[in-house]
This record gives structure tokens, sequence and C-alpha cells, in this order.
């Protein structure tokens, strides 16, 4: 392995025992068999590989920044465990990754070492959290996503995809119920945990409708039979967030009219229409590069929570959202402020130390 | 397994006789994280299957069937993860049940199943009836649905008022 570190050497030792552990980068895919499915494109398999991977790295970061300031020690071990399992599931889709597509990185190479605009996650694991309640919406949010996507990945023509689908099933599972059990008990609680709930899951909401907008890729891998629509889990999605939030008696989205008056971001001109045109400006979707997808973030007026989603969120019941703002998201490299942020923590270390072990 | 003698134990003995790190009273064939030992001309090809993805534990699993493999003779040894099928505690053997109990946390129930259809979602505590490994008081309540290794759950015994941890069916 070219990512060495200290106890590398203790490892190599004749007898191969450790005094301690987790301390190196073992590729967790070794000695898994790894052929690429027919009719399958080895670099987009690849890059939706990363965009799962990303998906998990980035949540399970904002996860673990939570640790030690959690308002139980139960929650504590909630939160790092489940941070722990989705740093689990990136480590193997970065190791996938690697390995179909061939140019010799590896998971610390993904993770360490890419610019903001090659990451692929969406925006929604980006947000920092303000509270409690931001953050079991969110992982509400994300959960409930990630398991009717999971669950449906299980049947990927990818042997490897599917393998990680069905381990990470069994882990979301219980994701998503701790989430959804602190929103029940927060929403149906005290009126001033009602509210505060309830400021949370409006919250969130302007950032769903980036979840269901297929990318290009992950279209053409849907016909190779590799990957799944993320359009195909909005009905599960819908129905999971409906219940759960009547079982907290939140209302499951905003009002229409609190769109326009939504804090900040959402300027005059980022309500419903300006979702709308900016799908007419879905040309942009070609453009990989961060660049000109960032400049009609930019043009969009777009602060950290998107301007844009906060429009589309209001219409999220009406299905208004759907493509709306395909081109210009997580999944193209599109990412809110929260993210330079959420690097600079993440690869601090690794670029300012290049190579470094100790 | 507890049948061989000594000396004349094949690789499979030795392999299953490996201990998990986080739970040395539990061998890894107790676990039934091992799944296949193979002994071919090239060597001992050892097959083992994660618990959880983030299982941090799996490369010292990995160095522990090396050396224990190496220091009974046997000079090549490879040792493969396979993902799927994925682990479940249903595959953790009734010695191992014994041995989680004797330890002081309970034994998983059965894993649950599912007809078909999207996951179902629990919003209420679970219904699964768990026995106090202590004192055997037969309901206990959860405190949390995760403990101190991803496999784990914290519960509460109503009657000798201790907690434990117990295996979480997956």
């Amino acid at each position: 392995m070219s990512f060495d570190d200290a106890y590398e050497a203790l490892t190599d030792h004749a007898d191969d025992s450790r005094w301690a552990y987790g301390t190196g980068f073992a590729d967790p895919l070794a000695g898994v068999d790894t052929a690429v499915p027919d009719g399958a494109d080895r670099a987009e398999l690849a890059a939706y590989c990363l965009m799962l991977g990303d998906d998990a790295l980035i949540m399970s970061h904002r996860l673990q920044q939570w640790v030690t300031r959690l308002p139980e020690l139960e929650d504590e071990l909630a939160i790092a465990n489940i941070a722990l399992d989705l740093l689990g599931q990136a480590r193997l889709l970065f190791a996938r990754a690697a390995e179909v597509e061939g140019a010799g990185r590896d998971e610390d190479a993904y993770a360490f070492l890419r610019a903001e605009g090659e990451f692929r996650n969406v925006r929604l694991t980006e947000r920092a959290d303000a509270d409690f309640a931001h953050l079991v919406a969110r992982l509400l949010a994300f959960a409930t996503w990630r398991l009717a996507l999971l669950d449906r990945l299980t049947a990927s023509a990818d042997p490897v995809l599917a393998a990680v689908a069905a381990k990470g099933v069994k882990e979301v599972t219980y994701h998503r119920d701790y989430a959804a059990q602190w929103v029940v008990r927060l929403g149906d609680g005290t009126g001033l945990s009602h509210e505060r709930m309830q400021a949370a899951t409006d919250a969130v909401t302007p950032l769903l409708a980036e979840l269901f907008v297929p990318h290009e890729t992950e279209l053409r891998l849907v016909r190779a039979g590799v990957a799944v629509d993320p359009a195909a889990t909005r009905e599960e999605f819908d129905d999971v967030w409906a219940r759960v939030l009547a079982a907290a008696t939140l209302r499951p989205f905003p009002p229409a009219a609190s769109a326009g008056e939504a804090p900040a971001e959402a300027g005059p001109e980022a309500g419903p229409a300006g979702g709308l045109e900016a799908g007419a400006d879905g040309g942009l979707d070609g453009g990989l590069g961060a660049g000109p997808a960032r400049g009609l973030d930019g043009g969009l007026g777009a602060g950290p929570a998107g301007g844009l989603g906060a429009g589309l969120g209001a219409g999220l019941g009406a299905g208004l959202g759907a493509g709306a703002d395909a081109g210009a998201g997580g999944r193209h490299g599109v990412h809110t402020a929260a993210m330079a942020e959420i690097l600079a923590e993440l690869q601090g270390v690794a670029r300012s130390v290049p190579g470094g072990v100790w | 397994m507890s049948a061989t003698v000594a000396g004349a134990r094949t690789a499979a003995d030795v392999a299953a006789r490996v201990t998990d790190p986080e739970m040395p009273f539990l061998t890894l064939a107790d676990l039934g994280i091992l799944r296949e030992v193979a002994e071919t001309p090239d060597g001992v090809v050892v097959t083992i299957t994660p618990t959880y993805s983030g299982c941090p534990a799996m490369r010292t699993i990995r160095d522990d069937l090396t050396a224990a493999l190496r220091g009974a003779g046997y000079g090549r040894v490879l040792v493969r993860t396979v993902l799927s099928p994925a682990w479940t505690t249903d595959w953790i053997t009734a010695a191992g049940r014994e041995k989680l109990a004797v330890a002081g946390i309970s034994p998983p129930g059965d894993a649950p199943r599912r007809a078909g259809g999207p996951v179902p979602l629990t919003l209420g505590r679970p219904a699964r009836v768990v026995a106090c490994p202590r004192c055997g008081h037969p309901e206990t309540e959860e405190i949390a649905a995760f403990s101190a290794t991803a496999c784990r759950s914290l519960r509460r015994c109503p009657a000798c008022r201790e907690p434990f941890e117990h295996v979480k069916e997956i």
C-alpha cells in the first residue's frame, strides 16, 4: 500500500500481529471478486460509486462533528456508530471505484486529494446542523432516501454494488429508525420541542428535491441494470416522510406562502419561477467542471442552503421540484459554501503533509 | 472442532479457534464470520465476511488469522473477504450464543425477515422480547439501539436494574 503508516511496520513483521487496530488503511475489498458487468462503462461505474460513496463520506463527516456535543451518552454512541457505518460504506464504494477506474488511485486519494468540484455528494449531506432537531431531521431525510436507494441497488448487475447495498440496507434501517424516533419524540413533545422540530424539518425540505433528480451517468447505468434511478425512490420517501411527520404531529412541508418569506438566501427571484428557469437551462448538465455550473449557482444567488432549493421545496408536494435543478446540484460537483469548510477539515492534514506518516 | 486432538489440527481447526478482537471470548467460527477454510496447493485460503461495513476489526482479524496459521506451520496464507451474502446474526452458533450469555451480553433473536416491499419503519419501541442475561427476568427495555460496538444495543432490566448489552439482530 502506498499509504503506509507507523503501524504498517508492526503488521509487516513475521507474525503479522498488532497491538492496536483501525489504524491502517487496508483495502476493504481485499480478495473480493470484482468483475465488471457487461454493458457498464468502467468510467461511469467508477463515477457512480463515487456519488454514493461521497454521500456517505460527507454525511459521516458531518455526523462525526457532533460527537462529544450530543445531548446524551446514548446519542453519542448512536451518532458515532451511524457515522462509522457510513464511513465503512464510503470505503467500500471508493475501493470499488478505484478498482474499476484502474488509474492507481485509492480510497485515500478520493477522500483527501480531490477538489471540491470533483465531489459528487448531494447537498443535503453538507448542511451544518443548527441544533439536534436539525440533525435528526436531516438524518431522517438522508437515511430514508439512502435506504430506498440501497434496497433497490441490491438487484444491481454489479456484484460488488449489490453486495455493498445488501450490507448497507441492514445498517441504514437502524439509522432511519433512530432518526425517525427522535423526530417523533421531539415533534410530539412539548410546545417548544414541537416548534423547534417543525423548524428543523422545514429547513431540510428545500434540500429534498435534489435527491430525486437523476444524473445522466445514473440514467445510463440504470439502462445497464447497474444503478438505481433516484426518481424511483420518491414514492417510498414521500410515504415514510409523511408517516413519520404525521406521527410527530408535524406538517410534512412548509406552507407554500412561507417560501417567499424564507430566511436569507431566498430572494424574490428564487421562487418556483426561478427554479423552472434553471430547469430550462439544464444544458449545463454536460458541463461537468465546477466552473460553469458554479456560475449558474452564483447567478441565481443561491446561498449556503440554496435559494433555488428554497423555492423548490415549497413545490415538492405538488411535484414541481422534479428535474428543476438538474445540472446545478451536488451530483454535478456544484456544492454549497459549507462544502469548503468540510473539506478544509477533512483534507487539511493530508494536504499539508502530503504522503505523511507518523 | 472441540474434539480435535492436539497436534493433529487442520487449517480449518486453527482458523476456527482465532478469537474476535472485540469479543475475545468468541471465536470467528462462533460469530459466523469465518465462511470457509480451504487447503490448496498454493496455501491456505481463508474466507471471512465483515459484520458491519465499517467494522474496524477486519484488518486485525486478517492479521490474527494469518499469524495463527503461520504459527501452526502453514507457510502460505491468503485471507479473502466476501461481502455477499451479507453477514447475519443468525450465523452466530449455539455455542457462540451461550458464550455471549455467560459474558453478560444477551444473544440475538432471529434476524428480521421481509416478505417483500419497502423496509418496514419502526416508530415505537421494538416489540422484541429480550430476557435479562444476568437475572433471567423475561422482559427488558431498550435504552439505545447503538452501543460500544456496531453490533450491540444497550438495554436495561427492570428487575435487577442492571444495564446490559444485546447483540442486535441484522
